[in-house]
């Protein structure tokens, strides 16, 4: 049966944005990935996702929204607050014994799961001895991230959650509410570097004592999952955690070996010891 | 309607739908020739206890899907709580984080166009009994592309804002009681086996 046109135009304008923009989305998963461009498709009025390749290739400003169409990641402060009460309980402990800590947000999207880090960390006393490194190809949303702004409508959840994680303060204490919206202080982005980062395309940059990445996964081929967790594996320093999300596990991956299971329930993952 | 050439069988519903669920799944024999994907709405802090409720009930494999997982016959998936789930063209789910659609995720109308897009005229949509109207639009791409449209009847429906929503869409769909989809779909089974 010949391939459906629609699935070709797809190959297409995705091997073009690759080519001439070096955004590679070619190893996403192929079902989110035309849900996601068929609303981009709308958003730009384009009858044909070949009419939005053109437009992709002739008009420079249409990739920021494009690329944010494909990326965009809405997340909560401390979502899944038992994955934060796990760290706090039991990863913590591990983590104190070191003199110094390096924490990877991978694909930080908006910031949240930045923001719940950093203030897990002040309360448990490590903000001090840690640098985060908050990555995502998306420049918009390492701007949003940056800026540490969400909507006031937002927070009930968010102190909620955090809340259940076991949050030791009050999460007002961390943010101004003005105008509808809560601004997170300042203070708790100076251990933070963001950085555009791609786990498709880029390498390792640092070696980390932790590295969180839930639900990017999933938005990846099998193929691309491993090479990211390779990623992750060679940041890792020995006895290391890797945190993913609720649906996402190292159960198929290539580099299942190199860990042993932390918390079954939480997915944090530890790598071994030995090589 | 007694032809054989289905190939899978999405269902939707929210409020009210477990009570049909439990009339239609347990009806069907361990080796149904089809594999059932089904989204019920919960709570999002709920973890899911759908699958291990049903599979009590349920002479099928009843379990939750899982991100890259294949796809068998035999089988009944339910989407995890709180993320979309999808169909791949290999013939394996994806699932995603996606923003809710209609406030729903996961989303009964990103189940039914992804699995469309992959069975076109070779599956069955039914949406049951619900609250809010999720699912009509999946309902509704179910019939353009030649698949078989069925709704729980109002009548039969503990809420009737999804039914009569997803009739409304797609005013070909057959409105049958649950006991009728179980037998339709349990028919459905006698005939692979000719």
């Amino acid at each position: 049966m010949p391939e459906k046109t629609e699935n070709l135009e797809i190959k297409l304008l995705l091997e073009a944005i690759f080519q001439k923009y070096h955004y590679d989305f070619r190893a996403y998963s192929p079902a989110s990935i035309k849900r996601r461009l068929r609303q981009a498709q709308e958003r730009f009025g384009c009858s044909s996702i070949s009419i939005l390749q053109d437009k992709v290739l002739h008009n420079p400003d249409v990739l920021p929204s494009l690329l944010e169409l494909l990326t965009v990641q809405v997340s909560e402060l401390f979502r899944d607050p038992l994955y934060f009460k796990v760290i706090r309980d039991q990863v913590i402990p591990h983590l104190r014994t070191y003199p110094s800590l390096k924490v990877w947000i991978a694909g930080c999207s908006s910031g949240e799961e930045l923001y719940s880090f950093v203030i897990l960390f002040r309360e448990e006393g490590l903000e001090e001895k840690t640098i985060f490194y908050a990555t995502d190809i998306n420049p918009h949303a390492l701007e949003r991230a940056q800026a540490g702004v969400y909507g006031l409508d937002r927070i009930k959840l968010f102190t909620e959650n955090h809340q259940k994680s076991g949050g030791k303060s009050s999460l007002s204490n961390y943010y101004t509410a003005a105008y509808g919206r809560a601004v997170f202080d300042r203070s708790l982005r100076e251990r933070v570097v963001f950085s555009d980062h791609s786990l498709v395309t880029d390498e390792v940059f640092a070696e980390v004592q932790f590295t969180s990445c839930r639900n990017v996964l999933i938005y990846f081929d099998r193929e691309l999952q491993d090479r990211a967790i390779g990623l992750f594996t060679e940041a890792l320093s020995r006895k290391g955690f890797l945190g993913l999300g609720a649906k996402e596990s190292l159960n198929f991956s290539a580099h299942a070996e190199a860990y042993t299971t932390f918390s079954r329930d939480e997915k944090i993952y530890q790598k071994r010891g030995t090589p | 309607m007694t032809d054989r050439r289905w190939e899978a069988i999405v269902i939707g519903g929210s409020a009210g739908a477990l009570r049909a669920l439990s009339t239609i799944l347990p009806a069907l024999p361990a080796d149904f020739p089809l594999p059932i994907m089904a989204v019920v709405h919960l709570p999002p802090d709920k973890q899911s206890v759908l699958a291990e409720v049903l599979q009590a009930k349920c002479a099928m494999r009843v379990r939750e899907a899982q991100d890259k997982e294949p796809i068998e016959p035999g089988t009944i998936y339910f989407a995890p709580p709180d993320y979309h789930l999808l169909v791949e063209d290999d013939r394996h789910f994806a699932l995603s984080y996606d923003a809710p659609q209609l406030f729903s995720r996961p989303s009964i109308d990103v189940l039914f166009e992804s699995a469309v897009d992959v069975y076109a005229d070779r599956l069955i949509g039914i949406v049951l009994s619900g609250a809010n109207n999720d699912g009509a639009l999946g309902l509704e791409a179910v019939d353009r592309e030649g698949g078989l449209p069925l709704v729980q009847s109002p009548k039969d429906a503990h809420s009737t804002a999804m039914p009569l929503a997803a009739l409304a869409k797609c005013p070909t769909a057959q409105a049958l009681s649950a006991e009728q989809i179980a037998s339709f779909l349990k028919s459905q089974s006698h005939e692979s086996e000719t």
